[in-house]
């Protein structure tokens, strides 16, 4: 645990467990909404996001690539919810024509463009590319106190410090008309919370954190992080305040055990070459939502089942 | 291009590219008029997890094949193992579903996430295996059809003429049950081998549509056409038929666009030509449609306006609701100043002479027919004949003098 | 039957401009609502008494809950002024409580009877405010009106229906409204819940408040309420229990669908 791993590995571990917990948090409400999926639509869009930005401004400066996936994320939640009300069409069913007919649109707007020599493809989008954000400068643990050195930390992680500590802190602040309005949200509305203002802000958050996690950790890592940790969190008790816990420690450890094993588990089985470190977390974080549904301590339904 | 695109119509643009079109056409049908039954059923986005469920089986597919000692890109066997993972997620799906309290969308959301993840670390693990091998299987991810052998082609082919097939045969029990289960269980119909049979079409569609358009994006091939259909029936067999067509359509214009140009990837563009029939019919469809809704809905407000200011002015009440009272200066019922005209006061009186004849005739028919219409808007003429309107005028004696 | 044109004159007499009452705790007038293009609510109106307890009453579809709803804002209305004690509502909304139907949330949702009852209290909490002890003793106090005191630790999951009928009433008697609301309090809940929620009711309105619900087992109307609104998308008729709740209203408001035989076992208000 020495140089090597500050260099190499602390920064992408650092930033896998913020952008989990990032991803968590906004999806502990979204499962209770049973919008679990919003989730997967956002991170589908964010590829023609960053296409259009790119085609835009010509380069692959961060600012205008979050910019530009904020912005697509917004249209489809726009488009899902036109296409629900206007068509009359089931939720699911709307978010499916959304996201497919925008992803499609993206991969044909990268086809068209000249790309090429640009760090920019379908591959960097779907798993993004957690293992190549190291921390050059650093020479060891004493580096953490070195200006210089901490100077020249990847943006990425600075991004995702930042995504992650303003999720928090909106969560915490927006807390009690959160829990209000995803539980009943006719009397929210009596009591003078403006409900239609919180979901949007709710997806508005989402798609901030899946933004911000993509770059760094690609899609995959987003939809999991939505949806397992605070799934796996929900059987572990019966309290909002305790699951969105267990869905942050879900989420750290998912990240790091994912991690730690992409890295290390094929040396140790004998392979010379590490795997996708963002499919091992998503894959961690599905064993450990496997593990929750198989014993977990409130696993089961109580009371009449949903919709009766 | 167009030239170009001519001939890919025609199935002039070379054997492979006749043979994926063809396929993509039959596979659009069998996808669309599959996907209508996941669609009935609120379950749209089970395809979704079903889609992403695929690539670990690939992977492994690949995997097993090589170590076999054979060609790792052999197509059958690879959507075999496709195929038997895609049946893992959808069984994890229901599992999680039905055996715990979390709602169906997380675990779609949930296996989607964690197979797809699970198949990119096979996939980075593949890339490092075996020299000479790697090619490929990430075209599984988009669809590719650029360089297929002639045997994939026909593979895709035929897989696509028997997801048709198979839907041509099943249409009938498969309508039913998606339509009213229960109905269809108390004719005869076993709903849960049937679920089973959609489920293994959906599968099959899947498995079959990976080379063409990809994992990611056959779900909208499920999805587009039957949502584009719902637009234009209410009936659910038309939906399948109309489902089928949009699907067949989108699948074969869309091969042939991708034929006639570089750069334009066969999957996006079919997904993006059955978005155009989709968005088509959002907008302009009769009865569903957004245009026809929005010129229904204002028409709708103004007629609730103007019967409610008409009786309004027929019970002498002050009305304060600016939109009624544009709407009764607008037709010369009102001066400006709010009062009644000569020609307001007439349809107001002949407003409430309507009120009174409703209100007999909900007291001389007591059915559902004519008293369950008394919302305030339904004209008695649609309701009751000339004769019982008659009789009721009759009976409620001369029009009263208007106030 | 005696000349209709004249008991139609009547009727037409009564609705002639109905000024509102100041100390009308709600006032309704030209309430419509639709749902696409069939109105669920047709210009209806309604003046609720104060210091009363006001049915609301209808066959199914009659549009009764969306009333209550349009009237305060949570689903949009076509048309329609709502005013509660003299003011549009909105300005007022702290001054009312309501009670949605039992079926209308997600009883798995991971919370507390306590926490459930606590939410009652949120115009006064705030964003950020800190439950404190007096608090907890209030939401506690609340559950003990409805006897679930020693329920208050229970996930709202492993409740009975009537239990969370109760938990529901605890929230809106947490609020300290003048005016209650409440969306078919009595629906499906056992006969200990239903005297336990009367019980309370008629409490709230020996305190002077009003107290408005939507309610749908005709045989307990007059024992139960003062005043009765009668709707079938429509007003059918409004007045104190007594000259309203009558075997020909009830016929008007439910057409064929309540047989005289089912009128008759009515206790009806004597005429």
């Amino acid at each position: 645990m020495g140089a090597e791993f500050v260099q190499l590995s602390l920064t992408p571990l650092l930033i896998g467990v913020l952008a989990a917990i990032a991803c968590a948090l906004p999806g502990n409400f979204l499962i209770l909404r049973r919008q679990a999926l919003i989730g997967d639509a956002i991170s589908h869009v964010v590829l023609p996001g960053i296409v259009v930005a790119f085609l835009v401004t010509g380069v692959t400066a961060t600012w205008p690539m979050l910019l530009g996936a904020a912005g697509a994320a917004v249209v489809a939640v726009i488009l899902i919810e036109a296409i629900k009300r206007l068509g009359r069409i089931e939720p699911g069913a709307a978010m499916g024509v959304a996201f497919t007919s925008l992803f499609a649109a993206g991969v044909l707007l990268l086809e068209q463009s000249d790309t090429s020599g640009v760090h920019l493809d379908v591959q960097h989008a779907l798993y993004g590319n957690l293992e190549s954000l190291i921390w050059f400068q650093a020479e060891g643990w004493h580096s953490l106190a070195d200006p210089v050195a901490l100077a020249a930390l990847p943006p990425e992680l600075v991004r995702m410090a930042v995504t992650a500590a303003a999720i928090a802190l909106l969560t915490a602040f927006f807390w009690r008309p959160l829990k209000l309005s995803t539980f009943d949200e006719g009397f929210a509305g009596a009591v003078g919370i403006p409900t239609a203002a919180v979901s949007l802000g709710l997806v508005i958050a989402a798609a901030v954190a899946a933004v911000a996690a993509f770059d760094a950790v690609g899609s995959i890592i987003v939809i999991a992080m939505f949806i397992c940790p605070p799934a796996a969190a929900r059987l572990m008790t019966n309290r909002l305040e305790v699951q969105v816990l267990w869905s942050v420690a879900f989420a750290a450890l998912s990240a790091i055990l994912g991690y730690v094993l992409a890295g290390y588990g094929p040396l140790w089985l004998g392979a010379d070459n590490a795997v996708s470190a963002a499919g091992m977390i998503a894959t961690v974080s599905g064993l450990i939502l496997a593990l929750a549904c198989l014993f977990a301590p409130h696993r089961a339904r109580i009371g009449a089942p949903k919709g009766v | 291009m167009f030239a170009l695109f001519l001939d890919a119509l025609l199935l002039q643009a070379g054997y492979n590219a006749a043979l994926v079109a063809l396929g993509a056409a039959l596979l659009g049908m069998a996808a669309g008029a599959g996907g209508t039954f996941l669609f009935l059923r609120k379950r749209a986005l089970v395809s979704d997890a079903v889609a992403h469920a695929t690539l670990p089986g690939v992977g492994i597919a690949f995997i097993l094949m090589v170590a076999l000692g054979g060609d790792g890109r052999n197509l059958p066997g690879l959507l075999l193992g496709s195929a038997v993972s895609a049946g893992l997620g959808l069984l994890a799906v229901q599992w999680i579903a039905g055996r715990t309290r979390l709602a169906e969308d997380v675990a779609i959301g949930a296996v989607l996430s964690v197979f797809f993840g699970f198949g990119i670390v096979l996939l980075t693990i593949i890339q490092t295996m075996t020299r000479g091998y790697q090619a490929g299987l990430e075209s599984f991810l988009l669809g590719s059809t650029a360089g297929m052998l002639f045997q994939d082609a026909v593979v895709i082919a035929v897989g696509g003429a028997l997801a048709a097939a198979f839907v041509v045969v099943f249409r009938r029990p498969m309508t039913l049950v998606a339509f009213d289960p229960e109905f269809s269980a108390s004719s005869g119909i076993d709903v849960r081998r049937m679920d089973l049979a959609m489920m293994g079409l959906v599968m099959a569609v899947t498995v079959i549509g990976l080379k063409i358009v990809g994992l990611i994006l056959i779900v909208a091939m499920l999805i587009i056409p039957p949502v584009t259909a719902r637009f234009w029936t209410e009936r659910s067999e038309r939906v399948i038929l109309i489902a089928g067509l949009v699907g067949g359509l989108s699948g074969y214009l869309g091969a042939a666009l991708s034929a006639s140009a570089p750069n334009l990837p066969t999957g996006p563009i079919i997904v993006l030509v059955g978005f155009a029939f989709f968005l088509v019919s959002l907008l302009l469809a009769p009865g569903r449609g957004v245009l026809a809704a929005v010129i229904r809905r204002r028409q709708f407000q103004l007629r609730v306006h103007r019967r409610q200011g008409l009786l309004a002015l027929a019970h002498g009440e002050a009305i304060f609701d600016p939109l009624t009272l544009a709407v009764l200066r607008r037709e010369g019922l009102i001066r400006q100043d709010g009062v009644a005209t000569e020609k307001g006061r007439a349809h107001a009186a002949k407003t409430l002479r309507d009120e009174r004849r409703w209100a007999l005739a909900r007291r001389l028919y007591q059915d559902e027919a004519v008293a369950g219409r008394y919302d305030g808007l339904t004209p008695i003429e649609t309701v009751l004949t000339r004769d019982e309107i008659a009789e009721l005028d009759r009976r409620l004696g001369p029009p009263a003098p208007a106030i | 039957m005696s000349n209709p044109a004249l008991e139609l004159a009547s009727e037409a007499g009564e609705q002639l401009a109905r000024p509102v009452p100041a100390d009308s705790p709600l006032a309704i007038r030209g309430l419509t609502v639709s749902y696409g293009e069939k109105p669920a609510v047709f210009s209806v109106d309604a003046t609720v008494p104060a210091r009363s307890m006001t049915a609301i009453i209808g066959p199914n579809g009659a549009g009764k809950s969306t009333l209550l709803k349009a009237a305060l804002g949570i689903v949009p209305r076509l048309s329609g002024r709502v005013l509660a004690f003299g003011v549009p509502l909105a300005q007022v909304m702290h001054r009312i409580a309501y009670v949605p139907q039992r079926a209308s949330v997600d009883w798995d949702f991971p919370t507390r009877v306590i926490d459930v009852v606590l939410m009652g209290l949120y115009r006064e909490l705030g964003l950020l405010g800190l439950v404190r002890r007096h608090h907890r003793e209030r939401a506690l106090a609340c559950l003990e009106r409805v006897g679930m005191a020693e329920f208050a630790g229970r996930q709202i999951g492993a409740l009975s229906g009537g239990q969370q009928q109760r938990v529901f009433l605890a929230r809106a008697l947490a609020q300290d409204a003048d005016l209650y609301l409440l969306d078919e309090p009595f629906a499906g809940v056992d006969a200990a819940t239903e005297r336990a929620i009367i019980d309370v009711l008629k409490a709230l309105k020996a305190e002077k408040r009003a107290v408005v619900c939507v309610h749908h087992d005709l045989a307990t109307v007059t024992d139960y309420f003062d005043h009765v609104l009668l709707i079938n998308v429509r007003r059918i008729a409004e007045g104190p229990v007594a000259s309203t709740f009558t075997a020909e209203n009830l016929q008007k408001t439910y057409g064929g669908r309540l047989a005289t035989a089912h009128i008759d076992q009515l206790k009806l208000p004597a005429a």
